[in-house]
């Protein structure tokens, strides 16, 4: 072989070229390969939003709903029990709901749109287990001070009746509020931001 | 970087085999057009492998569920239909690729002393590949997978005395059934690709031993210049690699334009009655294999039943995949390569192309006495290509082969 | 119009079997004629779904012919149903046996499994014949047991027979041609232009991927024409050394 007359500047570009035009194809290859693997037409379809009808939740209620295949909690509150919320923030980890587990519109004391309905994701934010609803107040178990709320039975984390997590509990944050929007006074969907076009 | 080098040297052979099998293999430097066709094959293995992953995580190997979930893939997941039609596609041009790699072998004597052991890995990994096809062609589940491995699955039964259990025992129910295809399934995506992968590796380092041979059929190992280095050869890194990578883009020029232009080319590729669910009880009415198996197919209804058996016509499709072993104890010409052969071994080669592409033809009609006549003729030429070779290839004149190999 | 009818008459009259080499229409497919696949869609919704599912296909991807969900939930969606549904039929399978002797088939994928030509010769093809327990019978799909859906708009067709001698010498009767018995809601050409919608959506819903297959494989082409040129002087460039 003569490397006599090697124009080397030339075949480094052609070298760099080629390299990065076969990096543009690698990229171009994978795209579809890790689309794939993005939730499919039928997935997307089973987790549309569900409509509820809140007539049938009486105060005081819980009715669990399927979305996206977790379970929500549909809750109508009591004046009572609404009335208690208020009064245990310093036992709270986040009674304001600083963290964003809650679309803008239920950033308040209620976590709600409207004060009674609370719509609340039922996966413990620890590991994923889905908490148990003990609306009692003062119950033997949970002591004299237990406003009513949820225990989750896997490492005993306590949220409070608008899903907020106790001080001490081993979950970090609140509990999430999935999007849902009002369609009228008793229909509500959940799935689908307030303001947003069903 | 260089530190981190030596590390890896001192516990792994990296830069050894870098220089074994890229940057210090020296290749012959007159490769032609057919050269290109190995490294395509193993490209086209790597395209089967990738998407068979991909397809797997959607597909369902279940009768009630697999035509639905093919669908599934066509419609519900992103990109899924071009990760069908590439597989489907790959499939067809495997054979596409590794008939011509054969057929490079055929004309340049490169299954010939000292090559017999990587043309034995070759015809094991075409055979593999063929349950690999056969199998996989019965998993999206419609009329022609059905049939077809119905049809395929019957002949076993044609073998005396254990054909009937074997059948049985292969099916695992007394049709092709949901356990047929669960079994095939695990064939296909795992038992046959890590046996392939095996073959691949094997049909490499035998080729890496002994180097490859050329159009010319010059051993350039035998001139080797000052530095030790054939004089004939070239570092298959940098030259082979560049010249590789423009086949691949040609090779993926024609992929990407049947993929998405023409992904069932006319029924071929992929085929209207597999369009249709599985049917056990109603057959469709003209039923063929996929093109890449129809030369054999032509052989076996070529071949009339003896005795009231089926046997001698499976037994001749049998053996005319088998005769690819015998060939390099069959040849008997002093010279590698067609260019210095003499005329009787062109013509004979040149009957046996006309005979395999006139049997694949006749292997997708359906029966007719005139084409019964011809694909017997056919097959008899295929056979005699095999049988007669010692004679005629050692009984031909031949041109002196040169000292060093032809490069322009 | 006599004359017209006689167009569409001129239908190739071989004898009748069921996988008949009768010889077909072309269909006028167009992918890209929106307005087509979406009359096609309402006639698929309001005749082909009482009776045949399309399983495998879910009304949302009508957004892809220019539909949106409301108008998909509007026009096309019974309403109990979601539109990330799949086409399902009401009627069961085991019901439509027993009723049509075979159960109707899905007809995701009919258009790739017979071709869009010969679904438009079918649909033009039904004609009376009483021999048949539906009362009808069908020039590309002969002793069809699915009786004409869409006769309130094409109307009935009649066989003319005349007399050859067959193989045998004996006297054969053979359908020549077709008349218009009693005319529909729509003329001849109004119908096989509604066919032609008809069929034309069911190639879409065949492959509703197609569109997307196309305009992608063009780019991927382009590309790959682009690597071409780069490869080729690469591989010039450093087997410029061996010469």
């Amino acid at each position: 072989m003569s490397d006599k007359s090697v124009d080397n500047s030339k075949r480094r570009f052609l070298v760099t070229l080629a390299s990065a035009t076969g990096g543009v194809a690698a990229l171009g290859v994978a795209t579809p390969f890790v689309m794939s693997m993005m939730p499919s037409a039928r997935a997307k379809a089973a987790g549309a939003p569900v409509e509820v009808d809140l007539s049938k939740v009486e105060p005081g209620m819980l009715l669990a709903v399927e979305w996206r295949g977790k379970p929500v909690w549909v809750v109508n509150r009591s004046k009572e029990m609404l009335d208690l919320l208020t009064k245990h923030d310093a036992r709270l980890t986040d009674p304001m709901c600083e963290v964003p587990q809650q679309p803008d519109y239920c950033k308040n004391v209620t976590r709600s749109i409207k004060p009674e309905y609370l719509i609340v994701v039922g996966i413990c934010t620890h590991l994923g287990c889905s908490p148990n609803f003990r609306k009692e107040v003062g119950p033997a178990d949970l002591g004299s001070d237990w406003p009513g709320g949820w225990l989750c039975p896997c490492h005993g984390s306590r949220f409070d009746l608008s899903a907020r997590v106790f001080n001490g509990s081993p979950a970090p944050t609140n509990l999430v509020i999935p999007p849902h929007k009002y369609l009228s006074d008793t229909k509500v969907l959940i799935g689908v931001d307030q303001g947003a076009a069903a | 970087m260089e530190k981190l080098l030596n590390w890896v040297d001192e516990r792994f052979p990296l830069t050894a085999s870098y220089k074994a099998h890229l940057s210090e293999y020296f290749a012959p430097k007159n490769f032609n057009f057919w050269y290109y066709f190995g490294s395509l094959a193993l490209m086209v293995l790597v395209i089967q492998i990738v998407s068979g992953i991909f397809l797997t995580m959607h597909y369902k190997p279940d009768a009630l569920l697999a035509f639905a979930s093919v669908e599934y893939i066509m419609r519900d997941v992103d990109f899924g239909w071009l990760i069908r039609y590439v597989h489907s596609t790959g499939a067809s041009m495997f054979f596409v690729v590794v008939y011509l790699h054969m057929f490079r072998g055929l004309i340049y004597g490169s299954y010939r002393q000292p090559r017999e052991l990587i043309w034995l890995f070759g015809v094991i990994i075409y055979l593999v590949l063929m349950g690999e096809a056969f199998m996989g062609y019965l998993l999206p589940w419609g009329q022609m997978s059905y049939w077809g491995a119905q049809v395929i699955v019957n002949l076993f039964s044609a073998v005396p005395f254990i054909g009937e259990d074997l059948s049985l025992w292969i099916r695992g129910d007394f049709v092709v059934s949901d356990a047929t295809l669960n079994r095939f399934f695990a064939f296909h995506v795992i038992a046959l690709p890590l046996v392939l992968v095996g073959l691949v590796v094997a049909h490499l380092v035998a080729l890496h031993e002994v180097g490859s041979n050329n159009p010319d059929g010059v051993e350039i190992k035998k001139l080797k210049g000052a530095d030790g280095h054939p004089l004939d050869g070239i570092p298959f890194h940098p030259y082979y690699t560049v010249k590789d990578i423009l086949g691949v883009v040609v090779f993926l020029m024609v992929f990407a334009a049947i993929v998405f232009f023409a992904p069932e080319m006319g029924g071929y590729f992929l085929e209207a009655n597999n369009f249709i669910p599985a049917d056990s009880l109603k057959t469709p009415p003209h039923i063929a294999p996929v093109w890449y198996f129809t030369p054999y197919y032509a052989i076996l209804r070529a071949i009339p039943p003896l005795f009231g058996s089926q046997f001698p016509g499976v037994a001749a499709m049998g053996v005319s995949v088998l005769i690819f072993f015998a060939l390099p104890w069959l040849d008997r010409s002093p010279v590698k390569s067609i260019r210095y052969r003499g005329p009787k071994f062109k013509i004979a080669l040149g009957l046996f192309l006309i005979a395999f592409i006139g049997l694949g033809i006749l292997g997708v009609l359906p029966v007719s006495p005139l084409y019964t006549v011809l694909s017997r003729v056919f097959s008899v030429v295929y056979f005699a290509f095999f049988l007669l070779m010692p004679w005629y290839t050692k009984n031909d004149t031949f041109k002196p082969v040169p000292e060093r190999v032809i490069f322009k | 119009m006599k004359k017209l009818i006689f167009f569409f008459l001129a239908l190739p009259l071989v004898a009748l079997a069921s996988e008949s080499g009768v010889p077909l229409d072309h269909a006028p497919v167009s992918l890209n004629n929106h307005e087509s696949l979406q009359r096609g869609a309402r006639v698929f919704v309001n005749y082909c779904l009482t009776c045949h599912s399309a399983g495998y296909m879910r009304y949302n991807r009508m957004q892809d012919l220019g539909l949106s969900e409301n108008q998909i939930k509007d026009n096309l969606l019974y309403a109990a149903e979601k539109p990330g549904a799949t086409m399902q039929v009401a009627m069961r399978p085991a019901e439509a046996k027993s009723w049509f002797g075979a159960a109707p088939p899905d007809l995701s994928v009919i258009t790739r499994s017979r071709g869009a030509d010969w679904v438009y010769t079918y649909l033009r093809g039904f004609y009376r014949d009483d021999e048949r327990p539906t009362g009808w019978n069908n020039t590309v799909f002969d002793k069809v047991s699915m009786p004409h859906v869409l006769q309130e708009l094409q109307g009935q067709m009649v066989p003319v027979y005349h007399t050859i001698k067959g193989e045998d010498g004996k006297p054969e009767q053979v359908i020549e041609r077709f008349e218009l018995a009693k005319p529909g809601k729509l003329t001849l050409p109004e119908y096989d232009a509604l066919v032609g919608d008809l069929v034309n959506y069911l190639d879409w819903m065949g492959e509703p991927a197609k569109g997307a297959r196309m305009t992608t494989g063009i780019f991927v082409l382009l590309f790959l024409g682009v690597f071409f040129i780069i490869a080729f002087y690469l591989k010039k460039e450093f087997w410029k050394d061996l010469h």
